[in-house]
């Protein structure tokens, strides 16, 4: 049995998160593809309390949650920092990422709804990335010159928000309001390490349209 | 040049408990600013500007928001004694999971108890009990849920402790009759100096809920 394994699927964002913690460490691990409308007995046995994934097993060490999960892996492996070192920009790092966190499930949403719901919904989520936005000022990345916790943390908006922005023609999140951001976005997913690390933005589109629709796939 | 540290503090906030309890832990002296919630002040709306809720750690002017980042925060700075965190990186993720675990998934039905009515208020107390019950399987046999040592986890939880006779009092209902080795860890905990000195008092609590915020939801 490998070292490290991880539970995921492969269009989940907090998967690929953690996937990319360990690709940064050069870490190896064993992929295993978890069907969540059929969840196995591994993943309800390692995760009993929210049956989700990302799951991590190192050793004997079971890991859920993907931000604990990447601090985990940055205090155990050496090589490129997720977090910073100064005690203070590390509680800012922790703050931004469980932003980001607390405001994905609207900005997803953002992109599905309708209406008056989807207008509430666009605002929330436009000041969201606002604060987002005067973060990212004077600087490449997130984390600073290089990608950082915040950088992993927001895979999701340069992957599956800006991807379905592209392919169903959104404009929540546009070179005009959000410059910093969509330079940022660029940059990330121009980054050869990031690339592997996200799912094909077609796939991705046309997997959520048919759960949106209720068609099986 | 000495540290400046402050607080800008809720008396009956858990979460500004939480920052309190650490304080005194690690026996960290600071100015403590009680905030008023409604008419928020000027440095709170400045210092957190995303949230605009108490508490808030200024740390030599620069602000350290979020309860749990906040523990956290003094662990690492003020490290020379009492840690809260274990430093073994699994002991240490397993702490986080269980803290998040107190902020998912009791805070918002503990919550709800005192501000619902009726069906929604039965469906508050399930859930919140539900919770309570996986954090006592998880405390288990051990003294505190940092083992014999009060950690990251008791210093999440102990602040609920307070406002439980608020909670049983709207929901009629006994804490203790479905989780009683918690209510044990709670009177331990609160035979640490630190967790007394912090906690509201209970009674004022449930004054200040019955007086004041069921009245401004609409509730008395």
């Amino acid at each position: 049995m490998a070292e490290v394994q991880v539970y995921g699927v492969w269009c989940s964002a907090f998967v690929r998160r953690v996937e990319m913690g360990l690709k940064m460490k050069r870490v190896e691990y064993e992929y295993i593809e978890e069907d969540l409308k059929n969840k196995s007995d591994l993943l309800l046995k390692y995760n009993p309390i929210y049956k989700k994934v990302p799951v991590m097993l190192h050793n004997r060490n079971v890991l859920v949650e993907s931000l604990i999960i990447l601090e985990y892996i940055d205090e155990v492996w050496e090589g490129p920092p997720i977090l910073p070192k100064d005690p203070y920009e590390r509680a800012r790092a922790r703050f931004l990422a469980k932003f980001i966190d607390d405001k994905l499930p609207s900005m997803w949403k953002a992109c599905w709804s309708a209406g008056e719901e989807r207008e509430k919904l666009i605002v929330e989520t436009r000041e969201a990335l606002k604060i987002l936005e005067n973060e990212l000022k004077g600087k490449k990345f997130f984390g600073g010159d290089s990608i950082g916790l915040v950088d992993i943390t927001a895979n999701f908006i340069a992957g599956w928000f800006l991807g379905l922005h592209e392919s169903v023609g959104l404009q929540i999140m546009t070179q005009e309001n959000f410059p910093n951001l969509m330079k940022w976005a660029e940059e990330y997913s121009g980054n050869s390490f990031i690339k592997e690390n996200m799912p094909d933005k077609e796939k991705l589109v046309a997997h959520y349209k048919i759960l949106k629709t209720g068609a099986q796939s | 040049m000495a540290d400046e540290v402050v607080l800008l503090d809720l008396y009956g906030s858990m979460f500004a408990m939480r920052v309190r309890i650490a304080f005194a832990e690690k026996d960290i002296k600071y100015d403590n600013r009680e905030q008023d919630s409604v008419n928020k002040s000027q440095l709170l709306l400045e210092m957190n500007p995303v949230h605009k809720k108490i508490p808030v750690l200024l740390h030599n002017g620069k602000p350290v928001c979020e309860s749990l980042i906040i523990v956290e925060y003094i662990d690492e700075v003020w490290n020379h004694n009492s840690p809260l965190l274990p430093s073994d990186p699994y002991h240490k993720a397993h702490a986080r999971f269980w803290a998040d675990f107190v902020d998912k998934k009791v805070n918002d039905p503990a919550r709800r108890i005192w501000l619902k009515k009726g069906e929604e208020l039965e469906i508050a107390k399930k859930e919140f009990i539900e919770a309570l019950k996986l954090l006592e399987r998880e405390l288990g046999d051990k003294t505190y849920f940092g083992g014999d040592k009060f950690g990251f986890v008791d210093v999440a939880l102990i602040p609920f402790y307070s406002w439980f006779e608020t909670y049983e009092t709207c929901g009629n209902f006994s804490i203790e009759e479905h989780c009683p080795t918690l209510i044990t860890w709670g009177k331990k905990c609160m035979e640490r100096e630190s967790v007394h000195k912090s906690l509201a008092d209970p009674k004022k609590i449930c004054e200040i809920v019955f007086t004041v915020l069921r009245k401004k939801y609409g509730l008395e």
